[in-house]
Parts: structure tokens; sequence; C-alpha cells
């Protein structure tokens, strides 16, 4: 298998979608200036740079998804998705429910976010729970390269507006990605590692922070199962529910705020519909409720670490029952 | 430039408007409709609607200037722009009544209905939604390369918004082949226009976007055409945005029941005394000898459909609760 890069992955990704599907076209801020490759393959109708203006760039995808097209637009950092909310969450994500079903919004949104360049809250703040809680639409954050390229060409043949957010730390990591098709479902979690003593589910950078824990766990004799969510909405609730009532005690762990994020909803989940089996509370291991800060050391305070998450895993299992 | 061919997204017959007496009557059916709905509304548990009466010129001079390729996009105050376009006003009334036979199965209410085999493709009750979505719809219209121009209704107050800016911006760097339609009818809510702009005219913010505009009587549906069809005109010739500014004033208040209160009394009997359908009926008469019985037997055909659209709306059942899931994702 070759080992690319998110980044490349991701550019395999659109060039073989646009590829398969003359509808699909892609715009934003600087896309067609950052991608002359595939402006050279796809010519300039289909690959567009755009005004400064998220909220008709987020417009004009949703309005041309509702009509025939397939628009991938890249919103660049998370926090710019306030200007595009509007369009993504009040037209995109109701108008198919408010029409009676006339219409169908088969758009993808790429945004990055999370820490690695040390570029602060306004560039830097993971609020994919604010679309998750928002009808109508789907959420997808994966962890590796391989998963970036197959969930991204999921996305794109979804007929549904699809958030796709890129984690700015795992950017340029390599990973192996297969040939071929190569497509990822989504709404179908992974089993990153798997252990029956507990369960870490996570998702984007986190994953691997729970896999090196995973790995700590393992040198003091716990076995820890690793799940990565990929898809944050629809949630994968059969993989997380069968882990936790095979390992008792779970454990949430990702970068966003603690606040409503994800977590929440993966503990309440547990909760209803696995309590019989727990061993142990679920407990969240998140970024804290404040803005994410520049300062490197402060930014990688920020972010779940090794430590934390094993430490929280130990103490489940350690808890008597 | 694409390689593959898309349908036209109307499916449905849309009726033309040609003659002057089809001008009268297409505002006469919006008006009865809007009376209708509230007089329903002020009597029983019908839902209210923002009315344009008053302003039946502007959706009926725009639609007789399209063609049934064309594409619209409107707003919270909807009901002139699908009727003229040929909306069955029983599924109409059904919807506002949240029926099961409604245009969009009840779940849209009157605020945000779309009928997509007309192609009234989005409409959007978020101030300025459908600004942000023409221009993704035109963009579809020349990528598939579909014939038709895409007609976008907003309002004075819908120009305030960021969007508005952003929306002519990009519909004039990309090329894109909008009617913008701006229904200036001096209230934005509960707020007259001239506490929230400097100038009289949406019409001059055009020209700083290099886009094309006209100014023109909206309560003279006969001037509303005209304008609208060199509008058109020169949209289909050059692929380029226009500005279509249509000054008229909403007789009836915001949202039914609205007492106007707040209305200056003398600013809306001068407006009153200026009706497009009153201004329209003494033309004819004037121009072509249509009588009072001439116009009674428009009033009878217009109050007859409005009573079957009542009949069949009432009799509409609810929709089946498990409707409340459904839609959400395709
Ligand atoms: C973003 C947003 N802000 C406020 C409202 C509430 N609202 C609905 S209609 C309206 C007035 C709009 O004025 P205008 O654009 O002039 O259209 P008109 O109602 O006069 O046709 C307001 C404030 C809304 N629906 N959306
Ligand atoms: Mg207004």
């Amino acid at each position: 298998m070759p080992t690319i890069t998110v980044y490349d992955a991701m550019a395999q990704a659109l060039a073989e979608e646009m590829r398969r599907d003359a509808r699909v076209l892609m715009f934003g801020e600087g896309v067609a200036t950052k991608r002359p490759e595939l402006v050279g393959e796809f010519g300039s109708a289909r690959i567009r740079n755009t005004p400064l203006a998220e909220g008709i760039i987020a417009g004009t995808a949703v309005g041309a998804a509702a009509t025939g097209l397939r628009p991938i637009v890249d919103l660049l950092f998370a926090p710019f998705l306030c200007y595009a909310m509007d369009e993504l969450v009040n037209s995109a994500g109701k108008l198919r429910y408010l029409s009676g079903g006339q219409f169908e919004f088969p758009l993808v949104a790429i945004s990055m976010t999370g820490a690695g360049w040390a570029v602060g809250s306004q560039h830097n703040h993971n609020v994919e729970a604010w679309f998750a809680h928002a009808p109508g639409l789907k959420v997808v954050m994966p962890s590796n390269a391989a998963d970036y390229k197959g969930l991204l060409k999921s996305a794109i043949r979804d007929d549904n507006p699809v958030l796709f957010f890129v984690d700015i730390g795992l950017l340029y990591q390599p990973g192996e990605v297969p040939g071929g098709e190569s497509l990822v479902p989504l709404g179908r979690a992974a089993i990153a590692r798997p252990g029956h003593d507990v369960t870490l589910v996570s998702y984007a950078k986190t994953v691997a922070v729970c896999l090196q824990a995973a790995e700590a766990l393992a040198a003091t004799g716990i076995a820890a199962e690793v799940i990565d969510l990929r898809t944050i909405k629809p949630l994968d609730e059969a993989t997380v529910l069968a882990s936790a009532r095979r390992t008792g005690r779970v454990v949430v762990v990702h970068e966003a705020s603690r606040t409503c994020g994800v977590g929440a909803e993966v503990a309440a989940l547990v909760a209803e519909q696995a309590f019989d089996h727990l061993k142990a509370p679920v407990r969240r291991v998140t970024g804290p409720d404040v803005p994410p800060p520049a300062s490197y050391p402060l930014e990688q305070a920020f972010v779940p670490g090794v430590d934390a998450v094993a430490a929280a895993a130990k103490a489940l299992v350690r808890k008597p029952h | 430039m694409s390689p593959f061919s898309s349908p036209a997204l109307p499916s449905a017959a849309v009726p033309s408007i040609e003659h002057p007496e089809d001008l009268l009557e297409a505002m006469l059916l919006i008006r009865a409709y809007e009376l209708r709905l509230s007089e329903l509304s002020a009597q029983s548990g019908t839902p209210g609607t923002c009315t344009a009466v008053g302003q039946e010129a502007a959706a009926v001079g725009v639609l007789s200037a399209l063609r049934a390729e064309d594409l619209i996009l409107t707003n919270h105050r909807s009901a002139g722009h699908l009727l003229a376009r040929g909306a069955d006003p029983g599924r109409m009334m059904a919807e506002v009544m949240g029926r099961r036979d409604g245009y969009c199965k009840g779940k849209s209410g009157s605020l945000h209905i779309s009928v997509r085999e007309l192609g009234v493709v989005l409409t959007s009750t978020i101030v300025g939604g459908e600004l942000s979505l023409a221009t993704g719809v035109a963009l579809s219209q020349t990528l598939l390369g579909r014939p038709g121009i895409v007609a976008c209704f907003f309002g004075d107050g819908a120009a305030g918004e960021g969007i508005f800016h952003e929306s002519l911006n990009l519909a004039a760097v990309w090329k894109l082949p909008i009617l913008y339609v701006c229904e200036n009818n001096e209230w934005q809510a509960f707020v007259h226009r001239r506490e929230t702009m400097v100038g009289e005219r949406i019409a001059d913010r055009a020209a700083p976007y290099g886009i094309a505009s006209a100014t023109v009587d909206g309560n003279d549906v006969e001037a509303v055409r005209d304008a609208a069809r060199s509008a058109t005109a020169a949209i289909r010739d050059n692929g380029r945005p226009f500005l279509l500014e249509l000054a008229t004033y909403r007789q009836r208040g915001h949202f039914e029941p609205d007492d106007q209160t707040y209305v200056d009394a003398a600013e809306l009997a001068a407006w009153k005394a200026r009706d497009p359908i009153e201004r329209m009926k003494a033309r004819l008469a004037a121009k072509d000898g249509f009588t009072t019985g001439d116009f009674a037997g428009l009033q009878a055909r217009v109050a007859a459909r409005i009573d079957a659209a009542a009949a069949f709306a009432q009799a509409s059942p609810w929709p089946d609760p498990a409707e409340l899931l459904t839609d959400v994702y395709a």
C-alpha cells in the first residue's frame, strides 16, 4: 500500500470523484490557486476561486446542490463557518424537510480545525458538535489518510450536506492508503485496536492519543479497545454500544471543549442503552471550556494527552464493583 | 461545459399571462386569496400569514415576463409569486393550514413554500436567504446548460443584510443570469425603511457591483411587466445579473393580524389611492372599453376558485404523525 499524506489523500479523492461525475465541482477562497492540477484537468468552470465571503460561498453551494450540481466548498478554517452558518444550518439542513422532500442537497463543506499550527482560536476551534446538533446535516472527522480519502469520496457521493472537518494536526501525516475505489462508508466507526477491559471512544487526532494510551495500559495489564468514530453524525451507535457492553467501561476522548460536546452524546447513549453492562461511570477526557490559545505549550496543553487518557482508563478499571 | 443534459426543473404547465385582462385577473386572484386567508385566520385556527396586499402588480408584472424554463426564488411574502406562476390556491391554502395536501406536505406552512414542479425552487424565510441561494441556482443553469434565467424576489429589508452584497458581487463576478427583484414596500416588519437606510433606492446599490438596474412604479402592472421584459431580455442576451426595484407598499401590515397602529395614516391612504388593481381596472375601462359587468365576471370567477380552494384545504387531512420524521435526509 502506498504511503501518502492526508493532504494528498484528499487530493486523490477530489480528482477521482471529479473524474467520475461531471456534476462535481469545487470552489472557495484560493481553491483554484492552490490546486492547479485540478484546474488543469477539469477546467476553471469546475475549480473556482471565490470572493472572501463565506456566506455566499456556502449559499451558492446549497443553491447549486438543490438544482443539479454536486458542489464541494473549502471554507478554510472552522471558525469561519460562523459566517456560513445560516446557509448550512437553515438552508442545507432544513429546506429538504420544509419543502416536504422536494429537494436534495448533495454538497460537502470542508474546513480545517484543531491544534497544531499555533494559530489561536479564530482559526482553531473544534465546532463539530454544533453541526451534529443541527438536523439534516452529516458530520465527518477522520483520523488517518485512508479514511480521509475514503470518507471524502463517500461524502461527495452522498445526497446530503456533509460537514467534513480536517484536523490540522493530521494534514501532513503520512498513512497507508489502499488503491482502487477505497470507499469508506459514512456512519461506520472503526475498531482501531481491540481490547476487553475498557473502551476508549474518540475521533480525529485524539485517536492516536488513545492508541498510545492503550499501548501504555497494555504494559500494566489493561487491554483497552479503541474506537474511531470517523463519522460523528450519523453516529455508529451499534459499534459503540457493543464495545461498551463488552468492556463495561467507557472513556470518551476528544479535543473539542467538554460542554455539550460529542462526548456528552456518547456518554448519554451508553448510559441509556448499556447501563446494565457498565462496571463504572462513563468518563470524558476533553479539551477545556476555553478558546484554544496560540502559544505552543498552551495549545498542546489544550489537547487531551496520553497520560490523562491512560489515567482515566486506569481509574475505571481499578474502581471496585 | 457539461457533456450531459439535465432535465429542466419546471415540469408542470406554467400559465402565460398575456392580455391586459389576464394581468388584472391574476392580481384579483392574489388579492382574493390573501384576503380569504386573513379572514380565516381572524376567525378560526388558521395560522396567520404575511400578505402582500397592494403589491400584486409586482408579482404579476414580473411573473408575466418570465418563461416556463426560468426558475424562481422567493421569501416569506410569496403568495403572489406562487399564484402568478400557476400554483394551485387550494394546495397553497392546505400548506398554510398545515394539511397533507399542501405543496410541502404541511411541513412548511406559509413561510417557505416551494413548488419544484413550477420552478419555484427554493424559498427561504430567513431574510436574505433567497439571495444566498440564487447564485447557486444560476450556477447550475449555466454549468448544466439549461436555458432559463433565475428570478430572485427579496424585500428592501433584505437589502440591509450583508448577504445581499455578497450575492450581487458574486453574481457580477461570475456573470450569473439572475434577475434580482427588490419589492421595496417601504416596510421591514415594524420598522419603516427610512429609519434603516440613507437614500431612497435599493437599485442605487447595483452600480458599484457593475450591475445594471432600474426602478419602476411597482403598482403599475404593465410598467412592471415592461421593465421586467427588458431586464430579462438583457439577462438572456448578456448572461449578466440585473437588479429591478419595484416601488410599492404593504397595505395590510407585516403578519396577520396586524392593526398597523404604527403606520402613518396619511401615507397608507396615499398608497391605497394608488392601488394596483384599481389602477389597472380604470385603465382597462378607459382604453379597452372594459365594463363593470366584465369586472364582475372576473371577480366571480376568482371568487369561485378561492371558495373551492378553501373547501379543498379545509377538507384536506392532517399529516400522519409519522411524517414528523420523514424528509430529513435523502
Ligand atoms: C434573518 C432574519 N431576521 C429577521 C427576520 C424577521 N422578519 C421576517 S420578515 C421581516 C421583514 C423583512 O422586510 P423586507 O425584506 O423589506 O421584506 P417584506 O417583509 O417587507 O416583504 C423580518 C424582520 C427573519 N425572518 N429573518
Ligand atoms: Mg419591505
